[in-house]
């Protein structure tokens, strides 16, 4: 077990977003956070992440956990001037010892960003963005990741190629994962489980075993 | 040139000035807070003049202004929806004040003159200590918060997610725009100080591609301008606010133009 969610609920002034969310994670696992727009997906996420309070309930991550993040969001225009090695490194020491300049170099060949880690972030790609922060998430040695809609403004082939380096990060590294999305073809074919999250209460099962289609 | 000791002391002041601003200046652009850094600059304006005022070095009245002052407008423009009308608001307050304090303080006009457009060479030996000793304050200060300050410049979200200490980054940064905008105002005046707080970062950002490599271009546009203008300055008598004002935009609108032709 790497996370155990009990009795969790939320409440933005009167409107409640979720009630008594009741779930868990085993290690090892690709879980899909699925549910229609405005259900709560990100905000049952920055609960986990530690960046809002629940209005009640509790959650508890494993002991050993060490959690990297994507957000679904990043202020990064076309002009924004840092290369994709400065904007991974922003999360590595301040100083680019070789050890740290090695740890990035791994990460940038991990998510195949070697060949053009020095193009800026403002020129690349949404896939190639989107690689770039997963990467950066990497840098601090998680076993779990959450994504949160990372593949929604991606083209197809974008979208493929992030989800089979994130199968290979689960099956290589062991690194579970939570990966909020509301595609659910996409889940479907790299997922094994499922979180059903709608009207306030969740739902978990395995992925081949999805029916809802709220799209 | 340096046989005078007046000159001498101008070009260290700016030295020390030009590095500390082209450092807080690649942070301020990341921000965006060049529009705040105009504001502090107005700030800075009535604090020098409400200095003259009490009979104070105009140096220290501006500190005083700047540093509440980033805190205040610094809250706003986190808090409020109409950030660029309240900082508006704010800088119009400030500018009519400092021109009551210099009114009722009975000065004559070439102290306004001084604060608004700057007065390097007039700077003495003390003043060149209190304006080194300042710079280093700032950039100890940036160093000591480096890492954080970096990550959530040029990620906020990013540093965020990583549970850096957001908020505490922005008042320490804060702080430093604050006391950069007091020392340098003292060489290119109050209402130019922004120039050099954001245009040498500004063209910085078309040439390196890293933060150290940012820095460094930006020292490096800003001690040229200043070296240049004081140069200039001292052979033509001309202000040396002009100059360096003048460097810096052709510096800036040179590495503009080569941008965009190289991604037309």
């Amino acid at each position: 077990m790497i996370l155990e969610v009990n009795n969790l609920s939320m409440k933005f002034d009167t409107k409640t977003v979720f009630q008594d969310l009741n779930f868990k994670l085993e290690a090892g696992s690709m879980t899909a956070l699925l549910g229609p727009n405005g259900t709560g997906k990100t905000t049952l996420i920055k609960i986990l992440m530690g960046m809002l309070k629940p209005t009640g309930g509790s959650f508890k991550f494993d002991k050993n956990v060490r959690l990297g993040y994507v957000p679904q969001f990043r202020n990064i225009d076309a002009e924004y001037p840092l290369s994709i090695r400065a904007f991974i490194g922003l999360n590595a020491h301040l100083f680019k010892t070789k050890k740290v300049r090695e740890q990035i170099d791994h990460q940038l060949a991990e998510t195949h960003l070697s060949q053009i880690q020095n193009t800026r972030m403002g020129e690349a790609s949404g896939g190639q963005k989107q690689r770039a922060y997963l990467a950066q998430a990497l840098l601090d040695h998680p076993n779990m990741i959450i994504l949160d809609e990372a593949t929604a403004s991606l083209d197809p082939a974008a979208k493929e190629e992030l989800m089979g380096l994130i199968k290979h990060l689960n099956q290589e590294h062991k690194i579970t994962v939570l990966f909020v999305t509301h595609d659910i073809p996409l889940a479907k074919k790299y997922m094994t489980d499922y979180l059903y999250l709608n009207k306030g209460t969740i739902r978990q099962g395995k992925m081949s075993e999805f029916k809802e289609d709220f799209e | 040139m340096f046989q005078y000791e007046f000159m001498r002391y101008a070009f260290l002041a700016s030295t020390f000035i030009a590095i500390t601003c082209g450092v807080v200046g690649v942070y301020v652009v990341a921000r965006n807070y060049a529009f705040l850094a105009h504001t502090l600059s107005e700030i800075g304006f009535a604090g020098a003049a409400f200095a003259v005022f009490i009979g104070i070095a105009p140096l220290w009245g501006m500190l005083l202004f700047t540093l509440l002052g980033s805190i205040g407008v610094g809250e706003l423009s986190l808090h409020s929806d109409q950030k660029e009308s309240s900082i508006s608001a704010i800088s119009a307050l400030f500018i009519g004040l400092g021109v009551l304090f210099l009114a009722i303080s009975g000065s004559n006009s070439r102290y306004a003159t001084n604060i608004l457009f700057g007065s390097i060479i007039g700077v003495d030996k003390q003043g060149v200590i209190q304006l080194v000793v300042l710079s280093i304050l700032v950039l100890l200060l940036i160093i000591l918060v480096a890492r954080s300050l970096n990550f959530d410049s040029f990620d906020h979200i990013g540093a965020v997610a990583h549970g850096v200490h957001t908020g505490w980054v922005g008042i320490a940064f804060l702080v430093s725009l604050a006391m950069s905008v007091a020392i340098g105002a003292q060489i290119v005046g109050s209402l130019l100080v922004f120039i050099l707080l954001t245009l040498p970062s500004s063209t910085a950002r078309y040439i390196g591609k890293t933060i150290p490599a940012m820095i460094g271009w930006s020292v490096f546009f800003a001690l040229f301008g200043v070296w240049a203008g004081l140069y200039l300055g001292f052979i033509t008598n001309w202000p040396v606010t002009f100059f360096i004002a003048t460097i810096e935009v052709v510096i800036y609108l040179v590495a503009y133009t080569l941008h965009v032709i190289k991604h037309r």
